[in-house]
């Protein structure tokens, strides 16, 4: 049997186009009012799996993703791009998850696949930059990790052993690994591919296998019947204990959330005149600030 | 005073020297600890450390715990998860901190899901309040405050139903205080049974340099933001900090896009800086930028968009084009120095 690897990606808000409709009263994220996107250490993630695969062509690269049922485009995307199988992880009760019981669930989901040798993601998802996920996962499946690769610098089959590059401050780690193993990526390495314009066409009415009465398959480009390379998973199809899930198994709470409003300050405005600025350096080099 | 529920720092290492942001924390910590009338401890894993835990004690530590092994000389997961983890289990601390660097931000999380408590990461801010959860009240918590959601927002996080409550916190981010050498803390040697199986990572090269960019020593800061546009307009952000005898500093965007390299990236996910002087040309003042530089003494902003954030903080602003005034700025203070 080849390697068998995980990817997990997030479908998140594009955290740089946001507007204050953005938010709920309750602090929390509605999300439909913001345009969705791959998270960008995602792509980069999957995109190192898809190179391990190029290498060892029996790999297989199984893409997981924990979202609402919209998040199925980052699913879709991953296919487009060389994914094998891929699954959403999707029930109501997960909602309002931490990344503690967002970890739960995953490690319940890579579970159920079974013998997996290496877990890819992302070192963080831009609409938290918490970096949480990858390492509280690899802890709850007692596997080690290699946070921050930016390259592998190769695999050993037979030894079960992978080498990586890691970022660390001013400067780098090479280290080395037995499976099982995770990995988070940053955005230094594996430019991620295109879609392929052949898979699109093979997985653009890619649907779910598994219907639900609470799921909600509007999002989906019509329905070409069941395509098993695309799950949907919910609690009892990953064995979650509900009690680790969402709300209930997220120990933060947001208290409070301020937008951010700026206190006027003695702002002091210098004509953009050689004076103005002239005077200004004055006053700076009067007070000791510059000089 | 108990010598149970402390206020506990996780003091990072690097290659046998303590890391600043450990330090940092470890004043913060003495600050909420007085607050809440417990002590502070901290955990200090490597090999032969002895020196760097006095030294520890001496930005008032009550405590330290240190664990020494040939094999914890450099950090790697699971070793020190398993450390970190049994003497929480056993010291019980109501608060953990570490620093939001490449192993706080490896191992926090680890430990985080081992305990099944929550962590904040990269908080800006760390406050004691009060929470109430249904009819459950919470006295003397942690607030966890950050920046979040692309940083239009500022969350206080609580985690008060688990313990210990955690967090990380940037470098730069808090005030580290002189240090107090007859300061009285004691040493406890912990004994942690690693096993062969525990050492899961192998450290085949490990290569740091120095920082050739020094921000968070700078007197005065010169930083280019998206404004700047190009990277030949970048250097006219360079010669003016080379003029004042500055360092250069930047936003994301202008790192994201190429005109400048990360070290000299400012903010949230930057480094963060108090300078004398900040002077921010073509920066909107994203808040995240802003958690990164508010604290500087005089903020100079320049920006062709009088609406831009950045004006709500500074004490001068200049609504133009950088590259007008820029030159104007070099050659008034070449005129006067």
């Amino acid at each position: 049997m080849g390697l068998n690897l995980v990817v997990l990606v997030k479908q998140v808000p594009d955290t740089a186009n946001i507007t204050g409709e953005a938010m709920k009263e309750d602090g929390t994220v509605n999300r439909q009012a913001l345009p969705a996107i791959f998270n960008p250490e995602d792509l980069h993630a999957l995109e190192a799996a898809l190179t391990v695969k190029d290498q060892y062509p029996d790999a297989k690269v199984n893409v997981l993703t924990m979202g609402p049922p919209p998040a199925v485009q980052v699913l879709k995307e991953s296919l487009y791009r060389g994914a094998d199988f891929v699954a959403l992880i999707s029930d109501r009760r997960f909602a309002a998850a931490d990344t503690l019981a967002t970890s739960y669930a995953l490690k319940c989901a890579i579970e159920k696949i079974g013998n997996v040798d290496m877990v890819f993601c992302g070192r963080q998802a831009i609409d938290g930059d918490t970096a949480q996920v990858g390492p509280q996962t690899a802890e709850k499946l007692g596997i080690n990790q290699i946070t921050c690769v930016s390259e592998i610098n190769g695999i050993d089959e037979g030894k079960k052993t992978v080498e990586a590059t890691r970022s660390i401050e001013g400067g780098f780690e090479e280290v080395r690994s037995g499976f099982p193993v995770l990995l988070t990526f940053t955005d230094e390495g594996y430019i991620p591919r295109p879609p392929s314009a052949i898979r699109m066409l093979a997985y653009k009415n890619a649907s779910t296998d598994v219907s639900s009465e609470d799921f909600d398959e509007s999002y989906m480009d019509g329905d070409t019947g069941v395509n098993t390379n695309l799950a949907l998973w919910d609690i009892e199809a990953i064995n979650a204990d509900v009690a680790n899930c969402g709300l209930s198994g997220s120990p933060t709470k947001v208290k409070k959330i301020q937008s951010v409003v700026l206190t006027a300050g003695d702002i002091k405005m210098v004509e953009n005149t050689a004076g103005g600025i002239a005077e200004m350096v004055h006053d700076l080099i009067a007070d000791h600030t510059l000089g | 005073m108990s010598n149970k529920n402390t206020v506990m720092v996780f003091v990072q290492q690097d290659d046998g020297i303590v890391a600043d942001v450990s330090l940092e924390l470890v004043c913060k910590a003495r600050e909420l600890a007085d607050q809440l009338g417990v002590k502070v401890s901290a955990i200090l894993a490597g090999d032969k450390m002895d020196a760097e835990a006095k030294k520890v004690i001496t930005y008032g530590v009550d405590e330290v715990f240190l664990v020494e092994d040939k094999g914890l000389a450099h950090y790697t997961p699971i070793p020190y998860t398993k450390v970190v983890k049994q003497i929480i289990e056993t010291e019980k601390p109501q608060i953990v901190l570490y620093g939001a660097t490449t192993t706080g931000r490896d191992l926090g999380p680890r430990i985080a899901s081992n305990l099944k408590v929550g962590l904040t990461a990269d908080c800006t801010d760390l406050q004691i309040g009060d929470h109430k959860i249904r009819d459950k009240e919470f006295t003397n918590i942690l607030y966890q405050i950050r920046p979040a959601f692309g940083g239009n927002i500022i969350a206080t996080i609580v985690s008060p139903e688990k313990t210990p409550q955690m967090a990380t916190v940037r470098e730069g981010v808090m005030k580290m205080s002189e240090p107090v050498a007859d300061y009285k803390g004691k040493i406890t040697p912990v004994s942690v049974k690693l096993e062969t199986s525990d050492f899961m990572t192998e450290i085949i090269k490990r290569v740091r340099e120095e920082k050739s960019v020094n921000l968070k020593g700078a007197q005065i800061i010169v930083s280019g933001g998206i404004g700047v546009e190009t990277k030949e307009n970048f250097k006219l952000i360079e010669e003016l900090a080379h003029v004042l005898g500055a360092e250069v500093g930047a936003s994301r965007a202008a790192v994201d896009a190429g005109l400048v390299s990360q070290p000299h990236q400012v903010g949230q996910t930057g480094t963060t800086v108090r300078p004398r002087l900040y002077i921010a040309c073509g920066i909107s003042g994203s808040i995240q930028h802003r958690a990164g530089m508010a604290e500087s003494s005089k903020i100079i902003a320049i920006n062709t968009d009088p609406d831009a954030p950045i004006f709500g903080i500074a004490h001068y602003g200049i609504v133009g084009d950088l590259n007008e005034v820029i030159p104007q700025f070099i050659k008034a203070f070449k005129a006067k120095a």
